[in-house]
């Protein structure tokens, strides 16, 4: 329906805006119900979600593991910051590739838009070279899927 | 004539990856684009050797410096690169996309 928006801000910043057909309590849920989220974080087809962990509470772990089902795979932690129910949730990760990337501070909101939502994604790295490697690593979840799929082309 | 393989092996490498970021934002010399990483010049020179053979980064001669800067098919690499990462993370929010729809539909069906 509406068309990704992926842009960096400043030095450290990374924001990705994208509208949803769902009011903003649904969009919330489908992010924090690790049911919903293994339906859909998942990056290039073949790729399946078969561990995840969503403690959703300040301080709670998150834990999302990745497999190609083809012996390769990869896996993300974090923890949350602050929840406010149905407009924003916070968060801190980072990719283990295997060694851990340095944090993601990651705020993330759920505007009404209409009947639908506006997510708005700010992501904030620690200095300006992290941001570049991040997007050049192939930034979080589906994306870096999609850079572990390239190796397994080549 | 560098082929598409090339650029691909060539992008593969998370290092090399970042040094074409790097490299993004301006010319720079082997010294300040091993810097910022936990690697050798040593290291760095070899990464810059598999991206100049691929054709996606040039040399310059100044003096004793030989800077470094992003060919015209760097470029596209680097942007044939954040598409696909667009991509990949569009590809997320379509199913998303899919599965509030049914969420919607799921609570229709309960009020009625």
């Amino acid at each position: 329906m509406s068309k990704l928006i992926l842009k960096t801000e400043g030095d450290t910043h990374v924001v990705v805006t994208r509208r949803f057909a769902a009011p903003p309590e649904a969009v919330y849920r489908a992010h924090l119900d690790p049911k919903l989220i293994q339906k859909w974080m998942l990056g290039p087809e073949g790729w399946s979600m078969p561990v995840c962990v969503n403690e959703a509470r300040p301080g709670g772990k998150i834990r999302y593991e990745w497999t190609n089902g083809k012996g390769r795979g990869f896996h993300l932690t974090g923890e949350f910051l602050e929840l406010e129910p149905y407009s924003r949730i916070v968060h801190v990760e980072r990719m283990h590739l295997p060694d851990p990337t340095p944090d993601n501070h990651i705020e993330t909101r759920f505007d009404a838009e209409g009947t639908g939502t506006l997510m708005t994604m700010r992501m904030t790295l620690p200095d300006a070279q992290t941001r570049a490697a991040m997007l050049a690593t192939g930034m979080e979840r589906g994306m870096e899927a999609s850079y572990v799929r390239l190796e397994g082309m080549l | 004539m560098h082929s598409l393989d090339a650029a691909f092996s060539a992008l593969a490498d998370p290092t090399r990856r970042a040094i074409l970021a790097r490299l993004a934002k301006g010319e720079a010399t082997v010294m300040e684009l091993a810097e910022p990483f936990q690697v050798t010049q040593p290291a760095i020179s070899q990464h810059l050797k598999v991206l100049e053979d691929a054709g996606l980064v040039i040399r310059r001669v100044d003096g004793t410096k030989r800077p470094r800067r992003l060919a015209k098919a760097g470029i596209e690499a680097m942007d044939q690169w954040l598409a696909m990462l667009r991509k990949a993370l569009e590809r997320n929010y379509h199913r998303l996309d899919e599965i509030l729809a049914s969420m919607e539909r799921q609570k229709k069906g309960e009020k009625r």
